[in-house]
């Protein structure tokens, strides 16, 4: 087996004994969709929202709940924590570069989120009939950009914390704006109209992934947006990133 | 040629200068010991022989190789244990070593390891539940599991029982007696006395003595290498 492949299978040995985060990030975003679901009028045609039902709107801010938390919470928790034990520094004097342990833990961040996502697509199809998203590739498109730039952020909070629980502080600046502009803490359709224009560009992209969902197609311009977010994001945790 | 050889060594942070024109060499199969207080530029000097710090000047070979031109190529030939450096809590001690092991290319068999470092019983044990004594002999495990040739050990008794200290003692002997090189850094004076061939003593960012324990104990006239480290630290001031 080769290095990379025996740190991952560590690290993902790690990840399932401390199984909070794992269970949260495949199993919460679909538990809130089935609450979310289960409040009287989220499954009826809206005519304020276009004769679109709530409940449709709602996928994609339940997929930002999933990416924040892993991205702001988990990643950085688990980069700030391997710095603070010395485990960085101790894998510096190894032969293997220790970024081989930030790649495994990107690798199974972005599993869990792909399995919390395909589980909360599942479930919202099964118990409400929200259908699948119309243009599948695209969306697949939005969701990794607005992953890439959601990890990146993580990442940078990683870089820039020098311990967990300032790494934790770091992220929750982002994970606030995230979530709201995501549409989590209030229906996006309900937002102030400039709120709603500025959550289009916001990582990870709640408009875009709606508009690859309905099938009303994605303004590339958000995607241009969104990768510019992963660009920076990705080049500023590099920069920032300290082994010690 | 010696194992390590450091010549003149200088490394300032910012306005701090923590190692101040250090010279020193170490031949292969002894114990040598770097001796001082806290903030004396032990680490810094170790860091710089591992490639993880680039010194201000200075030369410095180990193995024959530039630390910080050559740092991978040295990696695979020098294990090292750091000082409060961890391992994830739910890491179970051979799946840690067996890891480790993956990282080079000529690696030592786990189960004689663990056999050596009397972890066997612990094998299956998490990190994170080990004894402090326990948890040194892993990090000596992992300094060990790449077959090097030269084990630079920092700290390596620090908070360890008396018992446990010996034991450690004891493990290091075993590694030299296969023929590998050690590196000591400690601030222990009846560590040092205990194991180390020869010693430098750190003062400020100096050597300001360099020899056997005994020759040390000679030139300060003093009956032991603790007062004799307080006798040649203090001349120093």
């Amino acid at each position: 087996m080769n290095t990379f492949a025996k740190i991952t299978a560590t690290e993902t040995k790690l990840f399932l004994r401390t199984p909070f985060m794992g269970i949260a990030g495949i199993l919460l975003p679909a538990a809130v969709l089935l609450a979310v679901g289960a409040i009287p009028g989220m499954t009826e045609p809206s005519p304020a929202a276009g004769g679109y039902r709530f409940i449709d709107a709602w996928v994609p801010s339940v997929i930002v709940i999933s990416l924040a938390m892993l991205a702001l919470q988990s990643i950085p928790g688990a980069v700030a924590t391997y710095r603070e034990q010395g485990v960085l520094r101790r894998l510096a004097t190894t032969p293997v570069h220790p970024v081989n342990l930030l790649g495994a833990q990107l690798l199974i961040h972005v599993v869990v989120a792909l399995a919390g996502i395909g589980l909360t697509l599942g479930v919202a199809n099964v118990a409400y009939d929200v259908p699948m998203p119309k243009h599948p590739l695209l969306f697949l498109l939005t969701l990794l950009l607005g992953m890439v730039s959601m990890f990146a952020f993580g990442l940078l909070a990683a870089a820039i914390a020098r311990t967990a629980k300032a790494a934790g502080g770091f992220a929750l600046i982002a994970f606030l704006p995230t979530m709201f502009f995501g549409g989590v803490y209030l229906p996006r359709a309900l937002l102030p109209e400039v709120l709603q224009r500025i959550g289009d560009y916001i990582p990870p992209g709640t408009q875009p992934l709606q508009d690859a969902w309905v099938g009303t197609g994605v303004q590339p311009l958000q995607l241009v947006v969104l990768a510019g977010f992963a660009v920076i994001g990705t080049a500023l945790a590099a920069r920032f990133f300290r082994w010690e | 040629m010696p194992l390590i050889e450091v010549t003149d060594l200088r490394k300032s942070y910012g306005s701090r200068v923590a190692v101040d024109g250090v010279s020193f060499t170490v031949e292969r199969g002894e114990i040598f010991g770097i001796l001082g207080t806290n903030g004396a530029g032990k680490t810094t000097t170790v860091e710089c022989l591992q490639g993880l710090r680039q010194a201000d000047s200075g030369e410095i070979s180990v193995l024959g190789l530039d630390p910080a031109a050559d740092r991978t190529a040295l990696t695979r030939r020098v294990g090292v244990q750091l000082q409060e450096s961890q391992l994830p809590a739910k890491l179970r001690v051979r799946e840690a070593l067996e890891l480790f092991a993956s990282f080079y290319p000529d690696p030592a068999d786990v189960d004689v390891l663990l056999d050596r470092l009397d972890l066997r019983d612990h094998s299956r044990a998490y990190f994170g539940k080990l004894s402090g004594g326990q948890k040194q002999r892993v990090s000596i495990a992992l300094a060990l599991v790449g077959n090097p040739e030269l084990a630079i050990l920092d700290e390596l008794t620090t908070g360890l029982d008396p018992h446990a200290r010996r034991e450690t003692w004891r493990l290091v002997e075993g590694v030299r007696a296969t023929g590998v090189t050690v590196l000591l850094v400690t601030h222990f004076m009846d560590e040092a006395e205990r194991l180390c061939d020869r010693v430098a003593i750190f003062d400020a960012g100096r050597v300001v003595a360099t020899g056997t324990p005994a020759e040390l104990r000679a030139t300060a006239g003093e009956s032991t290498l603790d007062d004799a480290f307080v006798t040649l630290t203090r001349s120093a001031l």
